[in-house]
């Protein structure tokens, strides 16, 4: 079923996918063993002629394994867990390419910051739903919204991140391949919520260049918004 | 306390001496189990009215932008001679969640099962407080016609989701809907305060006026998961309608609690709604796992595995159902260390539904099992909600979550365990209580071809959702062709629609089996299914005040089956036996 995941191009994508994958094997193995022994239970105990029940409230010793057994694999899955999670949202690694991406119903409107380096400033470069960002760099990007709570999602990264009015939110990605990857609005945000996307191109060094020296995006951001 | 009882004697006596009029008897009626099919017909209906707007959803999310068969009469804006436009379509999913738990899961699982069962199961007259019971179905009527209303207004209904979270519920330019997000806030205010009414009887009920003997460890499970989820709602509703308060005081009033240019929190938003809204998910599902227990021991003739277990755990899912809420909350810009915690805790709560599905297995185990439709239906819930419990494992990893919150694997997930749980436990309930409540056995033949439809088809809708959630595709979505990442699994959602069509159309066997049995069903014996709770021991259908004569005493646990004491394969709570074995079957009960 895994197989229907979308590429991964993020460098902690592949994290969250084997997470993903890990859970997959443990569930779909307690899904079968489950429901086959159901299965069992209910040919082999169904009502026949001469049948008689057992008459049995139960084992404490089967309901403490059982009880501690779940516990211990799902006490397991949050530990391991806990790490990526950590790793992906609460540790940000440094990054000198900054841009702000601000949502409002029902376009992204992405930030660079202009020839002085800075955002937040006059000169910063202004566009659409549509970006750039360059191969195999950490880039942080401060996330805003003008007016209702979108979600920032871009399926191939495996990243998602809503963006709420009155807050600002830092969420950082590495791209591992170059190409052209889409952006969606994961939260309901109005009549326009579908069809709220842009797309993040991830480019070469030298493609990325090129494009930001057509669009006279500065040095990427260092400076810390204001 | 024992004023309460002596009032419910009071009740039960003067009752035999004078008729009620018709509309005492069936309008405004005291009696619980009135109120119960008051609640059952409610929720029902309502059932109807969330099933036609799911497949409303279904039919654009398959063919988008195209006119749905046979809706060209629905005028405009709602439908553009049968295309759904967006803002209508918002407003479809919404109301369809909000109608489902609020108007049809709830009067159902507790109103009308609660209603029933809980006097009856008890060994009690009626509730504690006969008015306030009515007071509750009445209270609830004009909250479900509040919110029907609200498709009329202009702008349409709600349309923030059922979750409604702000700015986008609070400010009406920025979801164009007008009166129909004040009603939908002053329709779930009024019915939560119908619930509360319920509530607190219920609670009063179970605690003060169980039969001589019926202490609280012979209770039936139905009867605890009532009980809980009547604790879990007196407890949950002020806050949701607390948070419903403050929204429409940002909506008509000024005020700025979630609106963050006047220095409000949207997150807070979330906070309280979810605090209520994970409680509220038990709500739903508690009664349904109460029911199964019941079902499952009286068909599997034999006693529930692991009683002590089974009530503990639903006490256990209880608690860590107040400290869970933040896992909806993951990717909302809520601190990330919070996140740690609530996985922790969204971890361990599987572990109680963990033990009572292997409890369930437990009672399949070595039983003697009758293939009734509750049964089977009982057993279809255990196999679905054994689903539900597994997917909610990778909602509650954070980093997985990262990817699948607001994706149709959590649509995939919620129906699991409302649908597979929920109404597949409502299912089991109706066909085991029907011949208690009406008088009449439901057609077992027809009961079976509705189990098997519903089974396919409820697999064949929701089962794919789990593949479109993989996919990535986004909750709440009018148009997935608009994604080119979607593209390559549109034909799913095609494949779900046709589903969802052959689910809706399966329902039809059971309204036809519903009214011809009603009207022309075989006569129900007193104790059909052979089973052992008290509601068993009343007269069918049980007359105002349940038991005649004296209240029944209750000797020993509900699930006595396949008993060494007695020939039969049952041994009713109620039946005394001789002395000497009236010992043993005392000391048996006090050992588990």
């Amino acid at each position: 079923m895994l197989s229907w995941l979308p590429e991964n191009v993020s460098t902690f994508g592949g994290q969250i996918d084997t997470l993903f994958y890990v859970i997959y094997y443990i569930t779909t193995a307690v899904f079968f063993a489950v429901q086959i022994t159901l299965l069992v239970f209910l040919f082999r105990y169904r009502d026949r002629p001469g049948r008689k029940a057992t008459y049995t409230h139960g084992n404490t010793t089967l309901e403490i394994v059982w009880t501690a057994v779940p516990a211990v694999i799902l006490a397991v899955l949050a530990l391991v867990s806990r790490s990526t999670w950590a790793e992906i949202k609460e540790t940000q690694p440094p990054s000198d390419f900054m841009i702000t991406v601000e949502a409002k119903q029902f376009n992204w409107e992405i930030s660079y910051p202009g020839p002085d380096g800075k955002l937040d400033t006059p000169d910063d470069v202004h566009m659409d739903n549509d970006f750039h960002v360059p191969v195999n760099k950490v880039v942080r990007v401060q996330l805003k919204s003008k007016d209702v709570i979108h979600s920032f999602f871009v399926p191939n990264f495996r990243l998602k991140q809503d963006a709420v009015p009155g807050h600002l939110i830092p969420v950082w990605f590495k791209a591992t391949k170059p190409g052209k990857y889409e952006v969606p609005c994961a939260e309901l945000c109005g009549f326009g919520h579908s069809g709220m996307r842009g797309w993040v191109y991830v480019d070469t060094p030298e493609a990325y260049d090129a494009w930001a020296r057509d669009h006279k995006v500065g040095p990427a951001g260092t400076t810390p918004q204001g | 306390m024992s004023e309460a009882i002596v009032h419910a004697e009071a009740r039960g006596h003067e009752a035999g001496h004078h008729e009620l009029g018709f509309f005492r008897t069936y309008v405004f009626s005291t009696d619980h189990k009135q109120i119960g099919k008051q609640f059952l017909t409610m929720g029902l209906s309502m059932l109807v009215l969330g099933g036609i707007l799911a497949l409303l959803v279904r039919w654009e999310l398959a063919w988008p932008e195209t006119a749905v068969p046979g809706m060209h009469w629905v005028p405009e804006p709602t439908m553009y001679d049968g295309i759904i436009p967006p803002e209508t379509y918002n407003a479809f999913f919404t109301m369809h969640a909000t109608i489902m738990i609020f108007f049809a899961v709830m009067p159902i699982l507790v109103g009308c099962f609660g209603n029933f069962l809980i006097p009856l199961m008890i060994g009690a007259r009626d509730m504690a407080f006969p008015f306030l019971n009515m007071l509750s179905f009445w209270t609830a009527v004009p909250a479900g016609i509040l919110m029907l209303a609200s498709f009329l207004v202009t702008g349409g209904a709600a349309a923030a989701g059922w979750t409604s979270y702000p700015p986008l519920s609070a400010v009406p330019s920025y979801s164009g809907v007008e009166w129909g997000q004040n009603l939908w806030c002053l329709s779930l205010i009024v019915v939560g305060a119908s619930s509360l009414m319920g509530s607190v009887n219920y609670i009063t009920t179970v605690i003060n006026m169980r039969a001589p003997g019926m202490t609280w460890f012979r209770l039936p499970l139905t009867i605890w998961a009532l009980f809980i989820t009547a604790i879990l709602l007196l407890l949950a509703l002020p806050v949701l309608t607390a948070a419903l308060g403050m929204l429409l005081f940002d909506r008509l009033g000024g005020t700025h609690f979630f609106l963050p240019p006047g220095g409000g929190e949207p997150l807070l938003w979330q906070h309280l709604f979810w605090f209520f809204g994970h409680p509220e998910v038990y709500v739903l599902i508690l009664p349904a796992m109460g029911i199964a227990s019941d079902v499952l021991s009286t068909f599997s003739r034999k006693p529930i595995f692991g009683y002590h277990a089974m009530a503990f755990s639903m006490i256990g899912i209880a608690f860590l159902s107040w400290i869970v809420w933040g896992h909806h909350m993951f990717q909302s810009g809520m601190n990330p260390m919070l996140g740690m915690s609530f996985m922790l805790t969204t971890m361990v709560i599987g572990v109680p539904s963990a033990i009572k599905t292997f409890n369930w297995l437990g009672t399949l185990w070595g039983g003697r099992i009758q293939f009734t439709t509750p049964m089977l239906f009982a057993v279809g819930f255990v196999s679905m909600f054994v689903i539900g419990g597994l997917s909610g494992i990778y909602m509650a990893s954070t980093p997985v979550d990262m990817y699948i919150h607001d994706t149709y694997y959590i649509v995939a997930h919620i129906h699991y365990v409302v649908f597979g749980g929920s109404i597949f436990g409502i299912f089991a309930g109706l066909y085991y209580w029907f011949p208690k409540m009406f008088g009449r056995m439901l057609n077992e033949t027809l009961g079976k071809i509705h189990f098997w439809l519903t089974l396919i088809f409820f697999n064949v809708t929701f089962f794919p959702m789990h593949i479109l959630g993989v996919g990535g595709h986004m909750r709440r979505i009018y148009n997935p062709t608009q994604y080119d990442f979607l593209k390559p699994i549109q034909h799913w959602n095609v494949v779900i629609t046709i589903g969802a069509l052959c689910l809706g159309a399966a329902q039809l066997v059971f309204v036809v089996n519903f009214f011809a049995s009603l009207i022309a069903g075989k006569r129900a014996p007193r104790n059909p299914w052979h089973a052992n709770t008290l509601e068993w021991e009343a007269p069918t259908p049980p007359p105002h005040g349940n038991f005649p004569g004296e209240l029944p005493t209750v000797y020993r646990g509900p699930y006595e089956y396949s008993s060494p004491l007695v020939a039969e394969d049952y041994l009713p709570q109620a039946r005394r036996l001789e002395p000497q074995a009236a010992g043993s079957a005392v000391g048996s009960a006090a050992a588990h």
